[in-house]
């Protein structure tokens, strides 16, 4: 039992990692909640169903094509409707949620409502501790952790990185330095659709695609985002692990527990919430505290 | 009496258009049954009614203490499933169960309050949004007592007829209404509240330095949005008589922010027009859609156009969700603050000298005749 839960949490917490650091960026960077994240990640996940179902291109060509698509879609949408309303936190949110509305319907349209599935991008097993894990899911837990570390040493060593971060601290003294913040903001926001986009093919042939999908995540990255502390990269890892691990503890331990899931995660996110108000690792600046 | 209120129309109503159009409004709500005796718009304009307490509910809370808070669907759906329980459990009629119903909506409100106290910004908006949904999952787990996801069905109607449940409903609307504008009032002589919501949301340890209790004010706000919250969804349980897990849905709560921001938020009138905008647009383009499709376009080759027209209408129409967030995105993005505030600069003026607001068709004040340019 344990092997499974932790196996489980292991492969969603991945993908939910690469789902709440590309969240947790953008907020950081340009402090705009995007409710439409989880939307470009359902885009991708259709995206790989498109090419390689519909059109019948090989798995490469169509991960690659998927990848720049949307990535570009996510500049385009930040650059010309979300950039524009940015200093009124409020419109951002709603625009956001009418951005994926907009989505949902037309994949509503152009697809149906049911569940389709995504072939595996490679097949069979391994037994590991007694448990079968599928090679789909090694694969899908070796590019999250790949696509983590190469956002690390990007946020870290790179020249461009530092001055991402620079921004997300102090826009005005980052732009006093030469950086101009218009374009981090547009890499920022390239840099988080890209993330959604590699955890939507990598989600896709585990659980198939639905033109809903993306409104469970959408609550699970706010919680884990929430727990780790808004903006903190470090925070979204490790919160996405411990949420993947409550939840797989609550369907497999609790009778009934898959109506509980959200319950118990969202009931997480309130105790950390109510023991440290900036969550675990998120930094509170001065002015707004209370 | 009758020649006071006259001369009040007369000199506070006829020259500043946005109460003039607040009042044509209302007298068209009040009006309807006898203009159109259809029941769909009858049951579009109910619904519109009790959103309408909904949405200023939020305004208050979030608009004018900034508060924002995102599980505003929580008290809706509280007070929804009280009223059904007392109706299932102690076979209580809707004139019991809807005022303790509220009762039970204003202490979730004041509970839901003492974890927020502490958080703000993001942070307490995540934290809000969290409650509904903790207790949408325990009510669809606990199937036995409470239907699970298919609820309760077959409850008590509000009134009898449709015009009867119009009519409640919109008296209702009124009166929460004007409650929610008297309180918010920041210019009021006699209430402190709206001054207090509004210093709260600009500066809060400001309106502390200045000797404001801000948690109590806090608490305050919380218990009034929980009370209308929770006769909205009191009074929807009684007119759809049945009720669901879809009354605590994030897209409750957001439904609510959609309207207030989309009509202007910090302003009471705000989200009344944007309810009273943004739901009846749904239901219509619906309408539309069968009116299209009523009419037979002959199909020669010169109308070959219109056809592929016709076919994109009916596209839209049968998508109102397209149509919503479409209205929405360029609404915000030419007018970020909201379509009714947008419109009220544009018809009123502010006199700079003596701040009485003035028709856009003058060009002195009409008080103090100093030049409005």
């Amino acid at each position: 039992m344990a092997a499974i839960i932790i196996t489980y949490a292991v492969v969603n917490g991945g993908i939910y990692a690469l789902l709440a650091i590309g969240f947790s960026l953008i907020f950081g960077v340009a402090r705009v909640i995007n409710m439409a994240h989880t939307g470009f990640f359902m885009l991708a996940a259709f995206g790989l169903y498109y090419f390689t179902k519909k059109i019948g291109w090989g798995d490469i060509e169509a991960i690659a094509v998927t990848i720049v698509v949307v990535t570009l879609l996510g500049i385009l949408a930040y650059r010309f409707i979300i950039d524009r309303v940015r200093e009124h936190h409020a419109a951002v949110l709603l625009i956001t949620i009418a951005l994926v509305m907009i989505m949902e319907s037309i994949l509503l349209w152009r697809f149906g409502g049911e569940n389709r599935g995504v072939g595996s991008l490679i097949g069979g097993y391994v037994e590991i501790a007694g448990v079968r894990v599928l090679n789909q899911q090694l694969l899908t837990v070796g590019i999250a952790a790949l696509a983590i570390i190469m956002v690390l040493l990007l946020l870290t060593k790179t020249k461009l990185g530092i001055a991402m971060r620079a921004t997300a601290q102090d826009a005005e003294i980052a732009s006093l330095m030469g950086i101009s913040a218009s374009r981090i903001l547009l890499v920022a926001m390239g840099l988080s659709v890209a993330l959604a986009v590699v955890a939507g093919i990598l989600l896709a042939p585990l659980e198939g695609v639905r033109p809903g999908m993306w409104g469970a995540p959408l609550v699970t990255v706010m919680v884990i985002v929430t727990l780790g502390g808004l903006g903190s990269i470090k925070g979204s890892i490790i919160g996405a692990f411990i949420i993947a691990l409550v939840e797989q503890m609550a369907s497999f331990l609790i009778p009934e527990g898959g109506y509980l899931t959200g319950t118990i995660i969202l009931l997480a996110m309130v105790i950390v919430l109510i023991v440290r108000p900036a969550g675990l690792f998120g930094t509170m600046f001065e002015e707004e505290k209370l | 009496m009758l020649r006071r209120t006259l001369k009040s129309f007369r000199y506070g109503v006829l020259p500043v258009p946005g109460r003039l159009l607040a009042i044509i409004f209302f007298v068209f709500l009040f009006t309807l049954p006898l203009i159109t005796d259809q029941r769909f718009y009858i049951i579009m304009f109910t619904f519109a009614s009790i959103f309408a307490i909904f949405a200023v509910s939020w305004d208050l809370l979030s608009g004018y203490t900034g508060q924002l808070n995102f599980g505003h669907a929580l008290f809706f759906g509280v007070a929804a499933y009280s009223s059904a329980f007392l109706y299932k459990y102690l076979g209580w009629q809707p004139w019991a169960t809807i005022p303790l119903s509220v009762l039970i909506a204003v202490v979730t409100g004041v509970l839901t309050c003492f974890p927020a106290l502490r958080l703000r910004g993001p942070y307490l908006s995540l934290l809000t949004m969290a409650f509904p949904l903790m207790l949408a999952g325990v009510v669809i787990s606990l199937r036995k007592y409470t239907g699970g996801e298919n609820g309760i069905a077959s409850l008590p109607a509000l009134a009898d007829s449709e015009v009867q449940r119009y009519y409640i409903c919109l008296i209702a609307m009124t009166v929460s209404v004007l409650i929610m504008w008297k309180l918010t009032d920041a210019g009021s002589r006699y209430i402190r509240t709206g001054l207090i919501f509004h210093a709260i949301r600009e500066d809060e340890i400001a309106a502390r330095a200045s000797g404001i209790n801000t948690i109590r004010y806090k608490l305050l706000a919380f218990a009034i949005g929980g009370l209308f919250a929770g006769l909205a969804g009191a009074l929807f349980t009684h007119v759809i008589q049945s009720v669901g897990p879809s009354s605590l849905s994030l897209t409750m709560s957001f439904q609510a922010i959609i309207w207030v921001i989309f009509g202007g938020i910090v302003s009471i009138y705000g989200a009344v027009v944007g309810v009273f905008v943004l739901y009846p647009l749904m239901d219509l383009s619906t309408r539309l859609g069968d009116i299209i499709r009523g009419l037979s376009i002959p199909s020669t080759p010169f109308f070959v156009p219109l056809i592929k027209i016709e076919h994109f209408v009916l596209f839209l129409t049968d998508r109102p969700i397209i149509i919503l967030a479409v209205v929405v995105i360029v609404i915000l993005l030419f007018m970020p603050e909201g379509i009714a505030v947008w419109i009220r600069d544009k018809i009123e003026r502010e006199c700079p000298r003596c701040k009485l607001t003035n028709g856009f068709w003058r060009k002195e004040c009409r008080a103090c005749s100093a030049s409005l340019h």
